[in-house]
């Protein structure tokens, strides 16, 4: 009874930024999603202390695990952490409670994408998909189009002196390789709905 | 001995240029260890880290049709690239887990599978299944003097429950294997600490940052060198230092393997290093 009263009636919690939306089904959502057993965490940090990105990312895994509890549904998919988690699997190979948070950051990146929920940091997901692109087409990674490509969609050039470097050590190849049945790949791109 | 024989799977930046070095050292000490490579037929890329990132469903079948490949051509997968690696470790361990995992990737790929077949690194193969004894056999020139760091970096050991061949927090295998060449290998903090990988291209403030700190806790111990068994975490260091007299050269274990063997087309691979390594094993004569 309660439940479905949390689940119909719009919920809010007060925070120091302010006043903000609870969706009260978003934590079962993402633990069926990924199958995380997210009520384990009590909080102990060791996630946040061992991760490298923990200082770049704007809200903190262990922060992460407890609003995704919570059900502060828009805060943590238009969050930057989300995005900066390089997946280097220290956190879980730490967690007391065996709680895989890389896999919750990719199911909470997954929901975003198909939420169609944008946040701070647009140029991230943009990459994911554009890295996609090129195995759709040949079946294998185009390093030298991936790049050109984002450079000018970017228009950032910060990078010119390491791919002028790359190319005098022959290090990008002109052409990508090729799977031969590459209608294979497009068959999987389409059953698993990837553009 | 069992007959070492796998379906190669090298992955796009060893099959690309970018990544060649690793390619050629790894298939030229395989031959001359009696590792049989045979390139896992038409296999396509893992999807590395996009792919898992953004639509696991895609993940597992991508990853799930080399998967089957292999099982197809009857072997078990060597992956020379952690990336791909934990990507078909992971695939492989989610769907003999997962009954639904696995239904939805047989149908995606629409090819049989049952997970007969195990994927395991290189490096596990060469000290594992090789063995030390049998490497230093074969050292005609030892790396006598050269003082180096083992960069394992992230997923060639964790997580553990999946890839789990060394020690998570403190690998030792390729410390072990390259004092087994006859280097004076240091230990040191930054074993398996991350690279910053993919952010590379989208937040290339972070990785800089993140090889910064790794190159000065190799310093600090004293080393010439890092040496790294993933192509990203060596592109990475490679490439994200400001070059200068004072800039640490990156090496994948298995070039110095290869030199240490004596093994022809060394040349070839020192070119593709941005931070030339010529200068450091010509002072100690490897050269």
């Amino acid at each position: 009874m309660n439940c479905r009263r949390l689940a119909t009636s719009s919920i809010t919690i007060k925070d120091h930024k302010g006043v903000q939306p609870v969706d009260a089904g978003f934590a079962q959502q993402i633990k069926d999603a990924g199958n995380l057993p997210l009520d384990r965490c009590y909080q102990c940090f060791t996630c946040t202390l061992g991760c490298p990105v923990a200082k770049y990312m704007d809200i903190k895994p262990d922060q992460i695990v407890r609003m995704v509890q919570l059900g502060l549904k828009q805060q943590v998919l238009s969050s930057e952490a989300i995005w900066i988690c390089c997946a280097c699997e220290t956190c879980v190979t730490r967690c007391p409670n065996e709680i895989d948070i890389p896999k919750l950051m990719d199911t909470l990146k997954e929901t975003a994408i198909r939420e169609k929920i944008t946040g701070k940091n647009k140029i991230i997901p943009k990459f994911h998909k554009d890295f996609l692109y090129p195995i759709k087409i040949f079946g294998k990674q185009y390093e030298l189009g991936l790049i050109v490509y984002q450079v000018l969609k970017t228009l950032d050039f910060g990078d010119l002196g390491l791919g002028i470097k790359m190319i005098l050590r022959n290090k990008l190849s002109f052409l990508p390789g090729r799977v031969k049945n590459v209608d294979q790949i497009r068959n999987i791109y389409e059953k698993t709905k990837q553009e | 001995m069992e007959s070492l024989k796998y379906a190669y799977y090298p992955g796009c930046s060893l099959e690309s240029q970018l990544a060649k070095e690793f390619d050629l050292s790894t298939l030229a000490v395989s031959e001359a260890l009696g590792i049989e490579l045979e390139e896992l037929h038409d296999w396509n890329c893992c999807g590395a880290s996009s792919g898992h990132s953004t639509n696991m469903a895609l993940n597992h079948a991508i990853v799930g049709r080399n998967l089957a490949l292999a099982e197809k051509q009857g072997l078990d997968i060597a992956a020379a690239c952690p990336a791909c690696y934990l990507r078909l470790k992971h695939t492989r361990h989610s769907a003999l887990e997962d009954p639904d995992v696995k239904s939805n990737m047989i149908d995606a790929i629409d090819m049989p599978y049952e997970g007969r077949y195990d994927v395991k690194h290189i490096l596990d193969i060469i000290v594992n299944d090789v063995g030390l004894d049998a490497i230093k056999e074969q050292v005609v020139k030892p790396l006598t003097g050269l003082k180096l760091v083992s960069y394992y970096g992230c997923v060639l050991v964790r997580p553990p429950d999946v890839v789990g061949f060394d020690d998570p927090e403190n690998p030792q295998l390729m410390d072990n294997l390259l004092s087994a060449l006859g280097a004076d290998v240091r230990d040191w903090s930054g074993k398996v600490e991350c690279c910053g990988a993919s952010l590379a291209l989208t937040k290339r403030e972070i990785v800089i940052d993140l090889v910064q700190d790794l190159v000065k806790m190799a310093r600090d111990v004293g080393a010439d060198a890092m040496v790294a068994a993933c192509p990203l975490c060596n592109m990475n260091v490679d490439g994200r230092q400001k070059l200068s007299k004072n800039a640490m050269p990156v090496f994948y274990f298995t070039e110095l393997m290869g030199l240490a063997m004596g093994l022809s087309g060394t040349n070839k691979w020192w070119r593709k290093h941005i931070i030339s390594p010529k200068k450091l094993l010509k002072s100690y004569n490897l050269i």
